[in-house]
C-alpha cells in the first residue's frame, strides 16, 4: 500500500513591513481615531556613533599616558560677542527640559549634578524656577516660541540665552503639555487655566527668518548689556544652511539636536519621521562654520542620543565643541529604573520602554507634577548620580583622546575615526574601515 | 557722551550710538528723556526697568519698548515689528501705525497704537492690554492667553484664532473669527472694563456700547478627535 508523499509545512511567516508593532499601531489608530503621543526621541534603529570607531595610536601616532599626562576638557562657549562667556569644566552640558514636563525635584537634581561637575543646565518651555536658578551655577535660559514665563528679570539673571528655533525630536513642531501636568504652579507660570491641554507655538510670535532673527538677537543683547552668550538651537534638518544662517544672525553658539533627542510629548509620527540623525548633521554644520572661518569662534554644541564617553569623543572628533545630554541625564537620575518595574507593568509598559511622559504618572517621580510621585525623587541623591555619570563620560572621553595622542579632547579630529558601514562613512565623512574610501568625497 | 548720570536729557541718535542710548536709559532710575533722530532704529528703548518717561521723535524699527517694565514710552511716529513685545508693565504708545506682532506675548502694562496695527497684533498675549485706535490685521490675538485687545476700527481675518482667556473688543467689522473664537454677550462688567481701558488709552469720548466682545468657546481646551476639523 503506497502512502502519499508528506508535503513539508512552511512555518507561518510575519511580514517585515507589517511587523507586530505596525499591526498594533494600526489597530490602536482604528480604535481611537487619534495619533499616538509619547515622550523621548526616535526609537527606530538609525545610523549612529556605534557605526564609528577610533583608530587609536600606532607607529605614526603616539599616545599620551593615561592618568599621568594631562588631557584638557574645559571649554568656553560664547566668546564671539558676549562679554561674559560660559566657562565649562567639561564639554558636556544638560539640555533644555522644562519645569512642567519635569518635576521640581528633577530640575533641582539636574542643577545639582551639573553644578558639581562645573557644567551648565538649561531651562525649558515654561520659564525659569527659583529652584533651578539656585541649584545651577551656570544656567542657560531658553527663549522659546511660546514665551511662557518669559520675563526680562530671568533673562538678566541667566548666564546665557538659547533662542530655540527647533529641536531634534520635532523640527517644525511646537510643544505639548497635556492637562494632567498643568498644575496650579505650572498654569500660573504659563498664564494658562489649570488643567487644560497646552499646545505651545511652533514659530516665534515676533520674528520669521534669519534677517528678523538677527534683529531679535540684537534686542536680546541690548536688554542684557551684551553680557550673555546667545545660543541658537535648531533641530537637525538642514544643518549646513541653519548653521550658516545662525552665524549670519549673530549667534555666539549653535546648538544642533538630532532626531534621537528627546521631547516631553509629541506625536510618534513626528518623532520617528521628521529630522535627521545627529551623525548625519555634525559634518555639514562644521563645514558651514569652516567655510565662514567661524569654526571654534562660534561654538557648536550637538545632542541627540549621546550615551557614553565614546559618543562624546566622536562628536568632538567630528568638530563639535561640546555635547548636550537630556535622555541620558534623566536615566542617570532614575528614569525608567527597573526598581519601579511593577508600577511600569501596571501602566502597561516595562522599565526601559516607559515613554508616556505626558501623562504625568511617572513612577520614578521625574516626568510628573504629582506631589506624591515627585517626592520619590531625592534631588540630592539624584544629583550625585548625575555627577557620577558626567564624571564617567568625561573620563571615557579623555581615555579615548589620550589613546589618540590628544592633550585636549577638542583636538580629536575626523582623521582619528573610521566607519563600520558605508552609510556612516558617508554621513560622518570618514573612511570605511580598512579602506581610504569616503563615499561622496573620495570620488570613487 | 557721558552715559551714567543723565537725567531729563535729550538723547540724539544722530550723534550717539544705539548702545549708548539704551545704556543711558537702563542706568537711569527716574526722569524724562527725549530721543531724537531714531531713523527706524531697531531695539530702541527695550528692556527699560524704571519709571521713566521716554518720548521718541520719529519712526522706530523692530522691538521698540520690548520687555518694558514700568517705563512710559511714546513713539511720535510709526513703529516696526514687535512693538512692546513681551511688555511686563508700564505703557508704550505710538501716535502712528505699528507693524506686525505689536504687543506680542505681553504679560502686563498697556500698549496704545493710535493708528492701525498690522497682522498678529496681540499674538500670544499673556496679560497685556492693547488699545488700537484704527484697525488690526489678520491673525490678531492668535493664541491670546490673557489681557484685552480693544480695536476701535476693524479686525482682519481669523481674529482670536486658538484663543485662550483673553478678551477682545471690536467696534467695527470683523472679517472672520479664527478657530474656537466666538462672539460673546457684552454684559455690564465688560462695559465697565472697556470704559476703564478706553480712558487709560486716552479715548474718553468713545462709547463702550458701540463694541462687540469676542472670546474663547473653550472647545479646544482638551484635545478631542471630534474637533479635529477645527485644527
Amino acid at each position: 500500500m503506497s502512502q502519499s508523499p508528506k508535503i513539508p509545512r512552511t512555518l507561518p511567516r510575519k511580514s517585515a513591513t507589517f511587523d507586530d508593532h505596525t499591526l498594533a499601531e494600526i489597530r490602536r489608530a482604528a480604535a481611537t481615531g487619534i495619533y499616538d503621543i509619547r515622550g523621548a526621541g526616535a526609537k527606530r534603529r538609525l545610523p549612529h556613533f556605534d557605526d564609528l570607531l577610533f583608530l587609536g595610536a600606532s607607529i605614526s601616532r603616539y599616545p599620551l599616558e593615561g592618568y599621568r599626562e594631562a588631557c584638557r576638557t574645559d571649554v568656553v562657549l560664547g566668546d564671539r560677542y558676549a562679554s561674559k562667556p560660559i566657562h565649562l569644566k567639561i564639554p558636556i552640558t544638560i539640555a533644555g527640559m522644562s519645569f512642567g514636563s519635569l518635576s521640581a525635584q528633577a530640575k533641582e537634581a539636574l542643577g545639582r549634578g551639573a553644578s558639581a561637575m562645573g557644567t551648565s543646565t538649561t531651562t525649558g518651555d515654561g520659564g525659569m524656577t527659583d529652584e533651578e536658578r539656585r541649584h545651577s551655577t551656570q544656567l542657560v535660559y531658553q527663549y522659546l516660541p511660546s514665551r511662557y514665563g518669559m520675563n526680562p528679570d530671568d533673562l538678566r539673571r541667566a548666564d546665557a540665552i538659547e533662542v530655540v528655533v527647533g529641536q531634534g525630536a520635532k523640527p517644525g513642531g511646537g510643544g505639548m503639555l497635556l492637562g494632567q501636568k498643568i498644575s496650579a504652579r505650572v498654569a500660573a507660570m504659563r498664564s494658562l487655566p489649570e488643567g487644560i491641554d497646552q499646545r505651545s507655538a511652533c514659530r516665534h510670535p515676533d520674528w520669521t527668518g534669519p534677517d528678523d532673527l538677527e534683529i531679535k538677537i540684537r534686542e536680546l543683547r541690548e536688554i542684557t548689556n551684551w553680557e550673555k552668550p546667545i545660543y541658537v538651537k535648531v533641530g537637525a534638518s538642514r544643518p549646513y544652511y541653519d548653521t550658516a544662517l545662525a552665524v549670519k544672525s549673530g549667534a555666539d553658539v549653535v546648538v544642533l539636536d538630532g532626531m534621537q533627542g528627546g521631547t516631553a510629548a509629541t506625536q510618534e509620527v513626528f518623532i520617528e519621521h521628521v529630522g535627521i540623525p545627529i551623525l548625519a548633521a555634525i559634518r555639514p554644520a562644521v563645514a558651514a562654520l569652516q567655510e565662514l572661518d567661524m569654526h571654534r569662534k562660534v561654538q557648536l554644541v550637538v545632542s541627540g542620543g549621546i550615551r557614553n564617553g565614546a559618543d562624546v569623543a566622536k562628536c568632538l572628533a567630528l568638530g563639535a565643541d561640546a555635547v548636550s545630554i537630556g535622555t541620558a541625564a534623566l536615566v542617570a537620575i532614575g528614569d525608567n529604573d527597573p526598581r519601579w518595574e511593577a508600577e511600569y507593568n501596571a501602566l502597561g509598559t516595562t522599565a526601559g520602554a516607559y515613554d508616556d511622559w505626558h501623562e504625568g504618572t511617572d513612577p520614578a517621580g521625574i516626568t510628573t507634577q504629582d506631589p506624591a510621585l515627585a517626592a520619590r525623587l531625592d534631588p540630592v541623591e539624584a544629583g550625585r548620580r548625575l555627577a557620577n555619570y558626567l564624571a564617567v563620560l568625561t573620563l571615557e572621553c579623555q581615555t579615548i583622546a589620550r589613546a589618540n595622542g590628544k592633550s585636549d579632547v577638542r583636538n580629536l579630529e575626523p582623521e582619528d575615526l573610521v566607519a563600520l558601514t558605508v552609510e556612516a562613512a558617508a554621513m560622518a565623512k570618514v573612511p570605511l574601515a580598512g579602506t581610504d574610501w569616503i563615499p561622496g568625497v573620495s570620488g570613487r | 557722551m557721558t552715559v551714567a548720570t543723565l537725567r531729563n536729557s535729550v538723547l540724539d541718535l544722530a550723534t550717539a550710538s544705539l548702545r549708548d542710548v539704551n545704556r543711558t536709559l537702563h542706568l537711569a532710575e527716574a526722569g524724562s528723556f527725549e530721543v531724537m533722530h531714531p531713523n527706524g532704529a531697531h531695539a530702541l528703548a527695550c528692556g527699560l526697568d524704571a519709571p521713566l518717561d521716554v518720548t521718541i521723535r520719529g519712526h522706530v524699527g523692530y522691538y521698540c519698548g520690548g520687555m518694558n517694565k514700568t517705563a512710559s514710552i511714546t513713539v511720535d511716529g510709526n513703529a516696526g515689528t514687535g512693538l512692546a513685545e513681551n511688555i511686563m508693565s508700564g505703557t508704550v504708545r505710538v501716535t502712528g501705525d505699528a507693524s506686525q506682532s505689536a504687543g506680542a506675548s505681553g504679560h502686563g502694562g498697556l500698549v496704545v497704537i493710535e493708528g492701525d496695527a498690522s497682522a498678529r497684533c496681540g499674538i500670544s498675549m499673556k496679560g497685556v492690554d492693547i488699545v488700537v485706535g484704527g484697525s488690526v490685521g489678520h491673525m490678531s490675538a492668535f493664541m491670546a492667553q490673557a489681557g484685552s485687545l480693544v480695536v476701535l476700527g476693524d479686525a482682519g481675518d481669523a481674529l482670536g484664532d486658538s484663543i485662550y482667556e483673553a478678551r477682545l473688543y471690536v467696534r467695527g467689522t470683523v472679517a472672520s473669527l479664527g478657530a474656537d473664537c466666538v462672539e460673546k454677550p457684552m454684559r455690564d462688567e465688560h462695559q465697565a472694563e472697556l470704559r476703564v481701558l478706553l480712558d487709560r488709552a486716552g479715548y474718553a469720548s468713545v462709547d463702550p456700547a458701540a463694541f462687540r466682545r469676542y472670546g474663547s468657546a473653550r472647545r479646544l481646551y482638551h484635545f478631542k478627535v471630534d474637533n479635529v476639523g477645527a485644527y
